[in-house]
């Protein structure tokens, strides 16, 4: 059956509230945190972010209470500029990323979570793994039988343009991770972001493996299970519209049989 | 499926599983399809019911039992039961993890949806020949 509950180790607590600075400017973070270590249950610990020493976005405030508060905190984060989809995690009930969410686009308590239904490794940190091995499931190279060329593949500008919307996505994970589709099948459903990828390889004109890649897609888990709830698209921090790209995968399907 | 636990699987064994099944393609067009038809015949069965509300025993009898009306109750029962199918099929398959109990859900569905099509066809059958 879909989960409703959580297993008994890994339900919530509360956890530890921490000082808070003197400051006119305060803000109050509640973030999830469970240590692979020990055997507690995970928590959410209480922070207090002064504003005025710190910059405006979500990662910011997360590195000021690692660097001034509290060390153990552990969350990813490379190019803080929306470009490394390292920093994706559950703020204020939306999977998105930290570095380009403002804080000043939440008001109350901020709350923080890593993204949903996913192995936790530490706090805010869960495991891709999967989710990494499905998006190389669908090759998501150019495929080609001829010979190549001297130079690079053409593609007319028209054709480059199919590209746009699709080669942008940086594999942030935010959109599968809210796909309730793929919370209760992500082992046989590949997920919004694995299918937006295999949609970009699909329509570039370049590629001669389009039936093939096809072939590997029709199954009624692997693209079926996409039942256009859209929280995918609604989630992407790019932007992007993979709920969109699904749609044209399964036209793709239909075209071909008819 | 026990690769699924199994932590000796690879990753990209555990993503690959058994294959793409070829099919679903189908399953969804007829989805669509079966909607569509259901959008159309439900507006007939609508004006059916709204004719019978204002007629007694014996009109009822001759109103289903005219071919036109039958014949639009017969492709509404037909539509509906087969998308009624299609659409408990996908919310087994999406909640019901376990193999077996799947297996004999998904055939209680396709005898239910049979059974439900049939009783209500040979209903207008035997209004419609009786009239
Ligand atoms: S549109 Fe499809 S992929 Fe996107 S959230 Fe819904 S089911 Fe998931
Ligand atoms: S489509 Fe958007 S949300 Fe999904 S992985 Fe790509 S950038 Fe992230
Ligand atoms: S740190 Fe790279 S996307 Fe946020």
């Amino acid at each position: 059956m879909a989960e409703f509950n959580l297993p008994k180790n890994s339900r919530l607590t509360e956890g530890k509230t921490w000082p808070k600075p003197a400051g006119s400017n305060i803000r109050e973070f509640k973030i999830y945190r469970w240590d692979p270590d020990g055997e507690s249950n995970p928590r959410m610990d209480t922070y207090f972010v002064d504003c005025d020493d710190c910059g405006p976005m979500i990662l910011d405030a997360i590195l000021w209470i690692k660097n001034k508060v509290d060390p153990t905190l552990t969350f990813r984060r490379s190019c803080r500029e929306g470009i490394c989809g390292s920093c994706a995690m559950n703020i204020d009930g939306l999977n998105t990323l930290a570095c380009t969410k403002g804080m000043d686009e939440i008001s109350g308590p901020i709350k923080i979570y890593p993204l949903p239904h996913m192995p936790v490794v530490k706090d805010l940190v869960p495991d891709l793994t999967r989710f990494y091995a499905q998006h190389a499931s669908i090759e998501p190279w150019l495929k080609t039988d001829t010979p190549a060329p001297e130079k690079e593949w053409r593609q007319s500008p028209a054709d480059r343009d199919k590209l746009d919307g699709l080669y942008e996505c940086i594999l942030c994970a935010c959109c599968s991770t809210s796909c309730p589709s793929y919370w209760w099948n992500g082992d046989r459903y590949l997920g919004p972001a694995a299918l937006l990828q295999a949609y970009r390889w699909l329509i570039d004109s370049r590629d001669e493996s389009t039936g093939e890649r096809l072939d590997n897609l029709e199954d009624p888990f692997r693209l079926y299970r996409c039942h256009t709830i859209m929280n995918c698209s609604n989630a992407c921090p790019k932007g992007l519209n993979p709920a969109k790209a699904i749609a044209e995968i399964k036209k793709m399907m239909v075209e071909r049989q008819y | 499926m026990a690769k699924s636990t199994n932590p000796f699987v690879t990753p990209t064994a555990r993503v690959r599983g058994l294959g793409a099944a070829k099919s679903g393609t189908g399953h969804f067009w007829l989805s669509r399809v079966t909607a569509l038809s259901n959008a159309i015949l439900t507006v007939a069965f609508v004006i059916i019911v709204l004719k019978l509300i204002k007629t007694d025993y014996a009109g009822a009898i001759k109103l289903i039992g005219h071919p036109v009306a039958a014949i639009l109750m017969l492709l509404f029962t037909l539509s509906a039961a087969v998308h009624m199918r299609l659409g408990m099929q996908v919310i087994i398959e999406d909640y019901i993890h376990s193999e077996g109990k799947k297996v004999v859900l998904l055939a209680l569905n396709t005898f239910f949806a049979i059974a439900v099509g049939v009783a209500a066809a040979y209903s207008i059958l035997k209004i419609g020949f009786a009239a």
